[in-house]
């Protein structure tokens, strides 16, 4: 049984086909390029007015203009805003002016829900809510979620979570009742500079490589795929990003690993460990009959 | 931009992909600072020595594009011996009379004569009435009156021939004089004055020529903040100069585009909500001037150019309302219009209010206790209303400051003596109605409803065709004379639906007009002037060709070419880019490959291209008038700018400018510094009330300007919307943005025991407000003339009322205008900032007293006119 999961998670084909799909449509996901954020919060606001989010609470946190401050049950899009002084850049001039905001930088990224190819919250989730689309994304379906919220602790990007006086755990579905009919996410939509972008996974890898090697070459080194990598803890992220500096910075994780990576061997432990504890039983047993 | 208009910010975005460059000059480091290649800080108000400066140095490196200039522009044209300058007069043109606070312009003009204005002051002046019985007793041409907004779609008239030097070597040529004129903003001046450090001055100088040209263009993009001074319209006369000088005007991403306010503002210009301009910027007519038909249009049309045809227009407009009573016999109906008897701006209602002539007050999706300067004196003249109109979609501030405005918590003003009946009308939304949106581009866009409005929300199409019908009805059995132009009007507009909402495609095809068999008209040539055509507006003729909605139409840019021109409709006669005669070169090739537009075609002996041309199709580039020529017959084949009455454009603006034929740097009303450029510290003419609630700070040299340290400047954010009426009552929104906020950085926080996340006070000689306090490196302090000056951002969202509140940022505001628009000055003015909460009640404005009298403040504070430094 362990040794089948973890052949499972491995499985090379999109995540919907293992999970059982056959002529599934090609994996979607977004790509969102924060190089053009330009922090209008729009997908914020057309994801909560499609998707009926409720609006969570008038909070001035002073973290500059973002006062959403994360993901959340009540928040599926959420824009980051960071501003930054770096030292040493754009140093042309003597006067104070210049440098204070020569050197000024404000970075913009709108952060949703990974879609993970290894998705821990559909692996612990007991009742099935969370569920694997034919799209490869991950939905929570709300009329069988429990609230038991063994989702929330497993996410790597702490993403999902539990919505007060409802106990059910809520985040971005990715539109699927729009995909389902061929119409992008309500975020994809309203976004005006095309930083959120929908489509096919692959094609959007295709256009993130190009974007990467465009701005490389523009000499903005420190430019990033965030969740591009197949190879990474979660098998790579159906929604993906281009940073423009280190995803801590963003307040991403670094190095996000699927929190359910390790049970199979955890088991595979425990199970021989088991049977060590139940041998050493027996032997003592046995050794005891022997005396 | 990206900060108040995210949508039209993703064509900049295309643009950058495309590998344009672009510069952000703005006092803050805002969302658009954050993706421009270039972001250039600058003290709030120096707008015009920046750009000064820029006009200077593409004179003195010779980087304007000459054959353009020479060819387009009046710099050529000789002007009046007379004229005197800034540079002559320290500061002020000639002509300015202290007195009257007011220029006159006599000396302005070309050396040939009289040039009249069509674009600028139309306002009454007391000599107006005797100018214009002077132009008819002389026969003559047209007077030198200013005029105001009218004539927006264009400029004005001067007699044909004015003098010109080819060379522009001639010293007084208006090339020359300009030169003159701007030579002193240097780049060091600029810095001195803008804080502006010179290389990176001189990079955007680069920049931007090398960026413009024959194969090239720039184009300027403006929130109208940049208008928001009191010299508001001077700021863009001189990004105007620089884009002609650079040959950006009339060309292919070229032009200035001013993004406005709100949704169909440019709608509302062209079919005016302004006191002083009827549809297609007729000008209104002025009390015991334009006493018939004849003297308005002789006193208004000009003798070259299209404004030549306004007789046609204004019959057509009068035909439109008042149909078949409008008769040649009767002078079609004039004598019905409205006229004006001076200034009616928005600020001199309040002043007229206050004062007690003015009794009534519509108040539509608009909320002047929030959103107007000194927002204080908005109320207390509501206060004195008889009755008051609030359309909108939530109990606004405007809606309810007579029972929890802040001057009855102030104890200044009790419920129980406020004798003003308020009515409240909820409005729907533009997802509730049919109608259009007209854009920067002049592009008509039509929206459809997608939904009945709830409850007793209606349109204001609704609102207003309900109640003229009611009041037809009262007054239908009246024989009074002054009941005649409300029972003859003609008001039949079919309605739709359960609601009975009028047709707004029905009020499209009047504006589009029809002629005698109710044919709907195509092109405004078709307007006649013996009352066969009906008109609503001139200039819109052909949005509703062939009986169809043109503005509805929503072919994809896949499916046409990259001008889009089966995209909506722009007026006039769709065309997207006007003056586009100018992107052909003098013999009607075009500048470069890279930027043909419109250019003549020899075998088919007419213009041709991309676009649909801005100049009569088969008018040669060769065609000089003949002597005695009028109208649009008397333009020649090489004045592409075919509303201004010598086909050119204006370097230099002989008339049609309250405050002086070319831009000069003036300190705004409120400034810490003295002006460094002239003696004159302010615009001259600038309008001024002296009211006990709207005190001017001292100037720089006097002891109290130490009280109000700080330069003040307002705006908005992305996340809501002017003064909050369509914002702050919306939880998606207003978690966004929860509340009042100040911007400051973190040395003023410093200096000025201010916490991140506490709140501050804020105090000018108008009134004191609270704010959160957000420390952020993005308010960057400018080090002018040896000292470092602190600029503290206020969003001006926020009201008492609604999910998200806080104080109104324009309670700090001063009420001072631009002369030409009556603008109000709220993008650059001092203050002090304090920490801690404002006091309640009574002792706030105990606060406001004690610092009017730390800073020695009287009524004459701040409103000389010449000097002030």
């Amino acid at each position: 049984m362990a040794v089948e999961v973890k052949s499972l998670l491995l499985e090379k084909d999109t995540p919907a086909h293992a999970s059982g799909y056959r002529d599934h449509p090609p994996r979607m996901g977004f790509f969102t390029d924060t190089s053009v954020c330009i922090g209008c919060k729009a997908c914020e606001v057309a994801c909560k007015e499609w998707n009926q989010v409720p609006e969570d609470g008038l909070s001035f946190t002073g973290m500059s203009y973002d006062n959403t401050g994360g993901l959340g049950a009540d928040t599926w899009r959420h824009v980051a805003f960071i501003e930054q002084r770096r030292r040493g850049v754009h140093q042309i001039s003597d006067n104070q002016a210049e440098q204070d905001s020569g050197s000024l930088r404000w970075l913009m990224a709108s952060d949703v829900c990974k879609h993970c190819t290894h998705a821990a919250c559909l692996d612990v989730c007991p009742t099935g809510a969370l569920l694997r689309t034919e799209f490869g994304t991950v939905i929570v379906q709300e009329d069988i979620c429990n609230g038991c919220g063994y989702c929330i602790p497993a996410c790597p990007y702490g993403v999902i979570d539990q919505r007060q006086n409802d106990g059910r755990a809520w985040k971005c579905t990715l539109c699927y009742d729009r995909i389902s009919v061929g119409v992008e996410p309500a975020c994809a939509k309203a976004c005006p500079t095309d930083s959120i972008q929908f489509g096919e996974l692959s094609e959007l890898h295709r256009r993130a490589d190009q974007r990467l090697g465009q701005l490389h070459r523009a000499g903005v080194s420190d430019a990033r795929l965030y969740g591009r990598d197949e190879r990474d803890g979660v098998g790579g992220d159906g929604a993906f990003f281009l940073l423009l500096d280190e995803p801590e910075i963003y307040g991403l994780p670094p190095d996000p690993v699927v929190t359910t990576r390790d049970l199979p061997e955890m088991w595979l432990r425990v199970g021989v460990a088991a049977l060590g504890i139940a041998s050493f039983i027996a032997t003592s047993f046995i050794g005891r009959r022997h005396d | 931009m990206a900060e108040c208009h995210p949508v039209g910010f993703q064509w900049v975005m295309e643009a950058k992909a495309r590998g344009a460059t672009v510069i952000h000059v703005d006092p803050r480091y805002t969302r658009t600072s954050a993706v421009a290649d270039l972001h250039v800080p600058l003290r709030a108000g120096t707008d015009i020595a920046f750009l000064g400066g820029i006009i200077n140095y593409v004179i003195e490196h010779e980087r304007y594009f000459r054959d353009y200039v020479i060819a387009y522009t009046n710099g050529p044209t000789l002007i009046s011996e007379e004229f005197k300058d800034t540079e002559d007069l320290d500061g002020v043109f000639s002509g300015l009379d202290a007195e009257q606070r007011k220029y006159d312009f006599h000396s302005w003009e070309y050396q040939t004569g009289t040039v009249q204005a069509a674009s600028g002051h139309r306002e009454m002046e007391a000599e107006k009435a005797a100018r214009h019985q002077e132009r008819h007793r002389a026969e003559a041409a047209k007077s030198k009156t200013a005029h105001g907004e009218s004539h927006g779609s264009g400029g004005a008239a001067v007699p044909g021939n004015a003098d010109r030097d080819e060379s522009m070597q001639d010293p007084r040529c208006v090339f020359q004089v300009l030169k003159r004129h701007f030579s002193r903003y240097t780049p060091e001046v600029v810095e001195q004055i803008c804080g502006v450090p010179k290389e990176l001055f001189l990079t955007v100088c680069e920049t931007l020529s090398d960026n413009s040209g024959r194969d090239r263009t720039s184009a300027f993009c403006y929130a109208v903040g940049w208008t928001q001074h009191s010299v508001g319209v001077q700021y863009i006369r001189t990004a105007a100069i620089l884009q002609l000088l650079l040959g950006n005007i009339g060309r292919p991403g070229g032009g200035i585009l001013a993004l406005r306010g709100h949704a169909s503002i440019q709608g509302s210009t062209d079919i005016p909500t302004l006191f002083n301009l009827l549809p297609g910027y007729l000008p209104m007519p002025h009390a015991g001037v334009d006493v018939d038909l004849d003297t308005y249009v002789a006193g208004e049309e000009t003798e070259k150019g299209f404004w030549g045809e306004m007789r046609s227009y204004m019959v057509s407009l009068l035909k439109a309302w008042w149909g078949d009573t409008a008769t040649p016999e009767n002078d079609f109906c004039y004598d019905y219009l409205p006229r004006i008897s001076g200034s009616h701006s928005t600020y001199e209602t309040v002043m007229a209010q206050l004062d007690g002539t003015c009794k009534g007050y519509f108040v539509v999706g608009e909320n002047p206790a929030v959103g107007s300067a000194n927002a204080k004196m908005q109320r207390l003249a509501m206060a004195k209303l008889d009755w008051l109109v609030v359309r909108d979609f939530s109990l606004i501030e405007s809606a309810t400051w007579w029972k929890d405005g802040p001057e009855i918590e102030t104890g200044e003003l009790e419920t129980k003596d406020i004798a003003t009946e308020v009515f409240f009308f909820p409005a729907a939304a533009h997802t509730e109605k049919n109608g259009s949106f007209t854009n920067t581009q002049r592009m008509l866009q039509w929206h459809h409803a997608a939904i009945e409005p709830p409850q007793h929300a209606r349109s204001d199409l609704w609102f207003y065709y309900h109640l003229g019908r009611l009041i037809k009805a009262k007054l239908a059995g009246s024989s009074e004379a002054m009941d005649r132009p409300v029972q003859d009007l003609t008001w039949h507009y079919p309605t739709e639906g359960s609601i009975a909402e009028p047709s707004a495609e029905a009020v499209l095809a009047e504006i589009n007009g029809y002629d005698a068999d109710g044919t709907p008209l195509s092109s405004y040539e078709q307007l006649r002037e013996d009352g066969s055509t009906a008109c609503g507006c001139w200039i819109y003729t052909g949005c509703y060709r062939d009986g169809v909605n043109q503005a509805a139409r929503r072919k994809p840019w896949r499916e046409q070419s990259w001008v889009a021109p089966e995209w909506g409709w722009a007026w006039p006669a769709n065309r997207r880019i006007i003056y586009n005669r100018a992107s052909a070169d003098p013999d009607g090739k075009p500048w470069s490959e890279r930027k043909a537009y419109i250019w003549w075609d020899d075998d088919q002996a007419r213009w041709i291209g991309h676009d649909v041309p801005d100049f009569d199709v088969h008018k040669s580039p060769w065609y000089r008038p003949p002597v005695g020529a009028t109208a649009a017959e008397a333009l020649s084949g090489v004045d592409p700018f075919v509303m201004q009455a010598d086909g050119k454009a204006w370097l230099f603006a002989p008339t049609g400018l309250q405050d002086g034929p070319l831009p000069a740097h003036y300190e705004p009303q409120d400034s810490p510094f003295a002006n460094l450029l002239y003696g004159q510290q302010r615009n001259p003419v600038r309008v001024v009330f002296s009211n006990r609630h709207n005190r001017l700070h001292p100037s720089p040299s006097e002891q109290g300007s130490s009280v109000f340290p700080y330069v003040l400047t307002t705006y908005r954010l992305t996340e809501h919307h002017t003064a909050g009426g369509m914002s702050r009552w919306q939880p998606y929104l207003a978690e966004l943005q929860p509340e009042m906020f100040c911007e400051v950085h973190p040395e003023l926080a410093k200096e000025r025991e201010l916490e991140h996340l506490g709140w501050a006070t804020i105090v000018t000689a108008r009134g004191v407000i609270e704010a959160r306090v957000l420390v952020t490196e993005r308010m960057a302090p400018i080090t002018v003339q040896g000292r470092r000056i602190h600029q503290i951002g206020l969003p001006y969202h926020w009201g008492p009322n609604g999910y998200s509140r806080g104080d109104a940022a324009n309670e700090l505001a001063a009420i001072v205008l631009d002369p030409n628009v009556h603008i109000q000055e709220v993008k650059a003015f001092t203050g002090d900032i304090r920490p801690g909460r404002r006091p309640r009640g009574p002792a706030s404005v105990a606060l406001v007293e004690e610092y009017q009298r730390r800073a020695g403040i009287t009524r004459s504070t701040g409103t000389e006119v010449r000097g002030g430094r």
